[in-house]
This record gives C-alpha cells, sequence and structure tokens, in this order.
C-alpha cells in the first residue's frame, strides 16, 4: 500500500495543477476573450466602451445569480424575461399615471416607493412560482412557463401593447430621479454596477456563509435526503424563486430607467441568456453545484463576446452560432474536470 | 436430476469488500434449489453473476460442463436464465401485456407490434398463474404482489430454463404465495431449474430440494433438503462461533426516555404500521426484528415525522411530541439513521463535512444567518475523531467514501443534533465486517453515555448481540416482545412469521 502510493504521489501534482486550470476555466476563458479583442477590435479597451459593456454585463449577471439559485437548488426558472418586461411596464405606469383610488383622487409615488413597490411585484410573482412547485407539485420548468406567459400577457395588457413613452418624472412627485437608476454614477461607476456588486456580494454571502445557501445546495443535491435532514425544503424553494423574482425586478427597473421608456415586450428571451451565464460559470443543472462567483464570470464572457463580435464586425448570425459553441465547449469541460475530480477524491480517500 | 450450471471457485471483490469467496455452487434442473444467508452473504451478488448482471473477478461459470462467459443479460438469456429481481424492473407507464413483451415483442415483419398476439399469450400467460389480470391494465395500477407475478410471467414468456426468484414472496399475500409455490411446482415437473432465495425459512423447507447457504462469500453448507430442519439452517447461517460484537459494558438504565403510543399508518390495502406501541429507557437499545416489508422502517419514518398522516402518540422524556415537521422533532430529541444511506441519508454531491453539519447547522450559527465556518470544521473534525471516520480531507465528496465510513458520517450527523433517541435503520446494512463492528461499538459506547436507541435490523446475530431488548414486528404489527435473556432464534423467526406463514400458526 505505502509502495504504491509513493510511486503514486508525483502523478496527483501534475493533475492537481490540471484541477486548477479546469476550475478556473471561465476565468481563463474571459481573459483569452478579452486580450482577443484588445488587439482585434479598435478602441475596445476606451474607458467609454467598458462603461456600456458593462451595463451590458450587468442586467444578464442580475438574472443569472438568481437563476444560479435556483438551478442549484434542482429547479429551472424560465419566466425571469417577462417578469422583467412586466415590472418594466408597472414602474412605467406608476411614473406616469400613478394608482387610482377613486373619488377622482390618485396616488403619485417618488423614485423609492415605485422601486419598493415594483421589487414586490416581482417577489410576488417568484412566490406564485414557489407556490405551484412545492404546494401545487407543477414541475418547475411548466410552472415557470406558465407564468413566463401569464407576464407578457400582463405586460402588453397594461398598455394594449405600446410603450410608455418620456418616463422622465416629475419633480413635484419626487419621482424625476428614475432616471439615475439607470444613468446616474457615483464615484465615477455606473449606479446599476454598484447595484450588482451589492446583489452579487449578498447573493455570495447567502451561498457560503449562511444556513441557507447550504440547504439550497443539500435541496438539490437529494431532495429527499435533505427533507430527512430536517431542512424545510418548500421554503427553500419558496426562497430562491422570490430571489428570481426579485432580480428580474431590479432589472426591469434598471432598463426602463436606462431607456426612460417601458416596453411590454422587453426582456424577451433573457432567460436563456441567464441560464448560459449560470451553466457557463460552473452550475450544474441536475442541481447541487454552482458558484456565483463563476456566474458572474460566465455573464462576463457571454457579454464581452457578443460585444466585442459587435465592434469587430461581424454579423449577428454568426454571433449567435459562436455563443452557443462556447456554451457547448464549457459543458463538455465540465464534464472532464468532474470525472477528474472525482477521481482524485476517491485516490485521496483510498489512502486515508 | 441432472446439475445444469455450475460455479467453480467464484470470486467477486467490489471496491471495499469481497462479496464472494471461492464459492462452488451447483445448479440442479427440474428442483428447486433454495437459497439462504442473511444480508450482505453474497446471495443477490451470486445471482447477479448467473443472470450475467455482474461478472466474476476470479473463477468460471459453467453451463452443461461447458465453460461459459456471461458478459451482459443478454448473454445469460440466450441460455435461458431468467431472473426476478428484489426490486422489480417494471415500467409502471406501460401496460401488462407491453411489459411481459419489452424488448422482444411479437412483430409483424420486424416493425408493426401485433399487439392481438401479445394480448392473447398474456391472457394464456395469466391462465397459467391463475390471475385474473387485464394484459391491457397499466402496470402502475397493480398492487406489488401482482407486479410480482407479471415480473415471474415475463421469464415465463422467455421460455426460461432457469429461473431464479429474489425473495419473490416479501410483497405477496397468502393466496399469492399459494399460487406462486402451485406455479413452482408446476415448471420444476417442466424441468425448469428454479433457484429460490427467501429470508422465509419455513418457506425454504417447504417447497426447497436442495439448499446451500452462504455467510460471508462463503458458503457454509450445500445439501439435499432432506432431514434439514431450521436448526440446521440457523447454524449454517449464523456458524457455530459467534463474531464478536460483545456487550461490552452492563450499565444501568435511566428513566424512560421514549414512548410510542398506538403508531398507525394506512397504505393503500391495509396498515403499513398497524397501532405499534413501545417505550425505551435512557441508556437501553431496542432490536426491532423483522421480514422485509414488516413495517419497521415505516415505524421509524412515522417517529421522524416522514409521513404526515401517520397517526398516534409519542412522548420525549414525558413530554409528548407536538412537532409534526422533521426539522420540529429533529429540535425535540429524535434523529434518524435511514436504511438507504444513498438516496436518504446523504447528499452525494455535497462534502463529508457539509453533510455532517446539514441537521445542526444551526449550532454554529449566529442569528440564523451566520455560519462560523470555522466553528464548522472544529466540531466536524472533533466527530470524525470522536467516531474514528477515516477521511483525508473533510472537503471531498461524501461518495468518495466507503460504505462503513459514509455510515459513520451519517451517524455523526444524527449525534450533532444532539439526540436522546437515536433511530437507526440496519446501520450496517452494506458495509464490511470490521466496519460493522465499530458501528456497533460506537452504538453501545452511545447507549452507555444515557442514549436511548431504536434500531431495525434483518440479521439474527446483531440482534442477539445487541438488543437489551427485543420487539418482532410481522405485517405492520407488533407479534412478540422478548427480553435478551430469552429470546431464541426460533422464537423470533416464528414472531417474524406470523400472519404471513401459510398455516397461521396456533400461537
Amino acid at each position: 500500500m505505502s509502495a504504491i502510493a509513493s510511486t503514486a504521489r508525483p502523478a496527483p501534482q501534475t493533475t492537481q495543477m490540471l484541477l486548477v486550470v479546469l476550475k478556473a476555466r471561465t476565468f481563463i476563458a474571459l481573459i483569452l476573450v478579452f486580450a482577443f479583442f484588445a488587439f482585434a477590435a479598435p478602441n475596445f479597451l476606451s474607458t467609454a466602451n467598458m462603461v456600456i459593456m458593462s451595463k451590458h454585463v450587468a442586467l444578464n449577471a442580475f438574472l443569472a445569480i438568481g437563476m444560479t439559485f435556483v438551478i442549484i437548488s434542482g429547479g429551472i426558472d424560465l419566466s425571469v424575461g417577462s417578469i422583467v418586461g412586466l415590472c418594466g411596464m408597472v414602474a412605467g405606469y406608476l411614473i406616469l399615471n400613478g394608482i387610482d383610488i377613486g373619488l377622482g383622487w390618485t396616488m403619485q409615488y417618488n423614485t423609492i416607493e415605485i422601486c419598493l413597490i415594483v421589487m414586490v411585484v416581482g417577489i410576488a410573482i417568484g412566490a406564485v412560482n414557489g407556490m405551484l412547485i412545492t404546494k401545487l407539485n407543477v414541475a418547475p420548468f411548466i410552472a415557470t412557463l406558465g407564468t413566463l406567459y401569464v407576464c407578457r400577457g400582463a405586460a402588453m395588457l397594461f398598455s394594449d401593447g405600446r410603450t410608455f413613452p418620456n418616463l422622465s418624472g416629475n419633480v413635484e412627485y419626487g419621482s424625476d430621479t428614475f432616471r439615475l437608476i439607470g444613468a446616474g454614477t457615483w464615484a465615477g461607476v455606473p449606479i446599476t454596477i454598484w447595484m450588482l456588486i451589492a446583489v452579487a456580494v449578498l447573493a455570495a454571502y447567502i451561498a457560503g456563509r449562511t444556513p441557507l445557501g447550504r440547504y439550497i445546495y443539500a435541496v438539490g443535491g437529494n431532495e429527499r435526503g435533505a427533507a430527512l435532514s430536517g431542512v424545510k425544503v418548500n421554503r427553500i424553494k419558496l426562497f430562491v424563486y422570490m430571489f428570481s423574482g426579485l432580480c428580474a425586478a431590479l432589472v426591469g427597473l434598471i432598463i426602463s430607467s436606462q431607456l426612460v421608456a417601458a416596453h411590454p415586450a422587453t426582456g424577451q428571451s433573457f432567460e436563456l441568456n441567464a441560464i448560459a451565464a449560470a451553466v457557463l460559470g460552473g452550475t450544474s443543472m441536475s442541481g447541487g453545484r454552482g458558484r456565483i462567483g463563476g456566474t458572474i464570470v460566465g455573464a462576463f464572457v457571454i457579454g464581452v463576446l457578443s460585444d466585442g463580435l459587435v465592434m469587430m464586425g461581424v454579423s449577428s448570425f454568426w454571433q449567435t452560432v459562436i455563443k452557443g459553441l462556447v456554451i457547448i465547449a464549457a459543458v463538455v469541460v465540465d464534464q472532464a474536470q468532474q470525472k477528474l475530480q472525482a477521481r482524485v477524491a476517491l485516490q485521496a480517500e483510498a489512502g486515508a | 436430476m441432472t446439475v445444469s450450471l455450475q460455479i467453480r471457485g467464484g470470486t467477486k471483490v467490489y471496491p471495499g469488500t469481497k462479496a464472494l469467496k471461492g464459492v462452488d455452487f451447483d445448479l440442479h434442473l427440474g428442483a428447486v434449489n433454495v437459497l439462504v444467508g442473511e444480508n450482505g452473504a453474497g446471495k443477490s451478488t451470486m445471482m447477479k453473476v448467473i443472470a450475467g448482471v455482474e461478472q466474476l473477478t476470479d473463477g468460471q461459470v459453467l453451463i452443461d460442463g461447458q465453460p461459459v462467459q456471461l458478459n451482459g443479460p443478454d448473454d445469460a438469456r440466450r441460455y435461458g436464465i431468467g431472473i426476478v429481481f428484489q426490486e422489480l424492473n417494471l415500467f409502471p407507464n406501460l401496460t401488462v401485456a407491453e411489459n411481459i413483451f419489452m424488448g422482444r415483442e411479437c412483430t409483424r415483419a420486424g416493425i408493426d407490434i401485433n399487439r392481438g398476439e401479445q394480448r392473447a399469450r398474456t391472457r394464456a400467460l395469466m391462465a397459467r398463474l391463475e390471475q385474473d389480470i387485464h394484459p391491457d391494465t397499466l402496470l402502475g395500477d397493480l398492487r406489488v404482489g401482482q407486479q410480482q407475478i407479471v415480473e415471474i410471467a415475463k421469464s415465463l414468456a422467455r421460455d426460461a430454463r432457469i429461473l431464479i426468484l429474489d425473495e419473490p414472496t416479501s410483497a405477496l399475500s397468502a393466496t399469492e404465495v399459494e399460487i406462486l409455490f402451485r406455479v413452482i411446482g408446476d415448471l420444476r415437473r417442466q424441468g425448469v431449474g428454479i433457484v429460490y432465495i427467501s429470508h422465509r425459512l419455513e418457506e425454504l423447507l417447504r417447497i426447497g430440494d436442495h439448499i446451500t447457504v452462504l455467510r460471508d462469500g462463503r458458503i457454509t453448507g450445500a445439501r439435499s433438503m432432506q432431514g434439514v430442519d431450521l436448526d440446521w439452517i440457523v447454524r449454517a447461517m449464523i456458524g457455530e462461533a459467534s463474531k464478536d460484537y460483545a456487550k461490552a459494558t452492563d450499565h444501568p438504565f435511566g428513566n424512560e426516555v421514549f414512548r410510542a403510543e398506538d403508531i398507525c399508518l394506512s397504505r393503500p390495502g391495509g396498515m403499513a404500521v398497524d397501532h405499534v406501541s413501545l417505550s425505551l429507557r435512557a441508556g437501553e437499545i431496542l432490536g426491532v426484528y423483522g421480514l422485509m416489508g414488516a413495517g419497521r422502517s415505516e415505524f421509524l419514518e412515522c417517529v421522524i415525522g416522514r409521513h404526515r398522516h401517520a397517526t398516534g402518540r409519542l412522548f420525549v422524556e414525558g413530554r409528548p411530541l407536538t412537532a409534526r415537521s422533521i426539522s420540529g422533532r429533529i429540535a425535540q430529541g429524535i434523529a434518524l439513521i435511514p436504511e438507504d444511506r444513498k438516496n436518504d441519508g446523504l447528499v452525494q454531491i455535497l462534502s463529508i463535512r457539509e453533510n455532517m453539519t446539514l441537521s445542526s447547522l444551526g449550532q454554529v450559527t449566529t442569528a440564523g444567518i451566520h455560519m462560523n465556518l470555522g466553528a464548522e470544521r472544529r466540531r466536524v473534525g472533533d466527530f470524525v475523531k470522536r467516531l474514528v471516520v477515516k477521511i483525508a480531507s473533510m472537503d471531498n465528496p461524501v461518495s468518495s467514501l466507503s460504505g462503513g465510513n459514509q455510515q459513520k458520517v451519517v451517524i455523526g450527523k444524527a449525534l450533532m443534533t444532539r439526540p436522546k433517541v437515536l433511530l437507526m435503520d440496519e446501520p450496517s446494512r452494506g458495509i464490511d465486517i470490521g466496519a460493522k463492528a465499530e458501528v456497533f461499538r460506537t452504538m453501545r459506547d452511545l447507549a452507555a453515555q444515557g442514549l436511548g436507541i431504536v434500531f431495525v435490523t434483518s440479521d439474527l446475530e446483531e440482534l442477539m448481540a445487541l438488543s437489551d431488548r427485543i420487539i418482532v414486528m410481522s405485517n405492520g404489527r407488533v407479534t412478540g416482545r422478548f427480553e435478551r435473556h430469552d429470546a431464541t432464534e426460533t422464537a423470533l423467526v416464528a414472531a417474524s412469521a406470523k400472519g404471513h406463514s401459510l398455516r397461521e400458526p396456533a400461537a
């Protein structure tokens, strides 16, 4: 036994190195993509471009963070794109019209109140998803597909399919600051990015340092086992869909603020980009595995790739093809990493 | 009678354990070859080898005297070997006829399935098995016993020359067992070689022609059934010299720590747990013995709160157990070590550390939010040392451990919740002898520290060695209560067969 161990020792050194490289693959990919465009696309490294690009990435990153929790718990949330659209419309409606409370009176809201209401709407839709999945036992794919349609339809109904234009707000009501969400900066960095940092840090903290986060992983890894260990599985599932709804609501707010308008078709197919970012970042679709940091890097890879290709003048059709290939490659490499990791662990434990 | 299939020097090694150690087995045609042994003795492994599901590490299989290589179930099927596994391999979403002809459908020109013929042949098979099951019934709509009949019909449809039945009666009612025995008799007369595995020794005595006893991967007895009695079987199963699980400490028991009154759990067509009452004192180990499906695991699941519709009253240290949820019951001092380690006990994808603390994260958490990862590591390290878990790193996935070490992780998880009552469902299943002894020593130590332990086992030797008191369950009911010193193996076996037995025993 000892003879085997001593001869086998040098090999794991290289395996360990390979494992480190594989684990950091998304990050390495990001650096490579970045370096490539820095040479190939003029103005890629300009500050203006960085700001624009980070804003693009941020929108997907918000959704991807929420999606990561959902996927780790073993589910899927297809409704986020529609929640983005609906929440944008709610924000637009509140700014333009307020709420008619009858008798000729109308309630008007300031920016903070509008943000809170929109966030509650997003969380509530997430709660509906969670209820459908936990109480009525609807498969997550179907439940969120249903809310995808319902929310998109509801967004259209808000305005008969028209855009709410000119959401610059009203000083009297205190809603003129709404534009700052998308356009404002603090310390030279867009507010949107500050929000992303806050949400990402919160999510990473939940995932790594709270029992809630641990339970999300446990539920996704083995629901029955988690339940028998005393984990309140339904509450955990409810939380992940509500959190995902909240993330989508934030994106709805940001987009309508950036555009100073709300269009009911906003957010179409955003859910697919979010899933792609999570998977690219190493989240396992079968649940139980994934990291917030990985997801954010994944969102950056997708964002940098598409913006860079645009700047290089690559046709959008080719962009789509390339994006797909990158995702497939990421999953294939992920499989290799899992196999290697399992083998290394088995060897280590066999020697223990 | 002819010997048609032989295993010579059969050895099968799994990572970590040796399931078969040089066995020589003869399968007689036109006879019922019964196979007995405790859980983990190697019966199922040997049958899987014959059915081509597993391949021998060493040794060979001979059919009609010729060595053969069975590389898969298809190879075995070509030699006319059919097997009915303990776990049914059927499709609940398909009809009975579709199940029976799965993979070998009656077709016209190899494309179009001839449903009419399949139906007719299924009807003929069912008539032969005296079952009133319509060929178009969805399999999922049948009772488990009927599903077992379908599984047997499936092997019959293939004209099996050798038919292996792995615990076929565990889910059958008395009348269904009678029918099965008649069918077995027919098949035997037609020259089919039958291998019959069962824990119900009475059944074996009744229908067996040849008996083979396995213990720890070795054959400890093989003879014709003439002159075999229960005592001989039990001796061959358990061995003359008992393994050393010796009761290390004799400590006084404390006050009553747990009581269950009238626990009932209904299931389709009967009661899984039928008015079970028991009480347990601090420091006591209560063994629950019974056959598969006797309701033992279900009882433990009722106590931990897995079945919301279970009825009855539970008390911990005299106070009623008010919580309905599993987490609530854990908080009130109950902990369960489930039978199915892989699916119920552990989250395979998570690390050893994360598995161990899953039930007790509250103890390392401030304000319900912030986990102290350092304190978590220290706690895990502490329990790893106490339970002598052999690991290289607590951050490796739990799936990389051997069965015995995985079980210790599950035990650690339960103990971290500081339970007053520990429920252990088959704690020694699927772990090797050395690890078993360590698990048992741990159980003794815990009892000596004042923990009350209820443990379920199908292993008589384990039961006798560890229990301070014994309860026997059968068909969801308690059919026997014994003190350790006045329990005999024969009495236990008799009690475990009550309500199952073909002739209802007088007692």
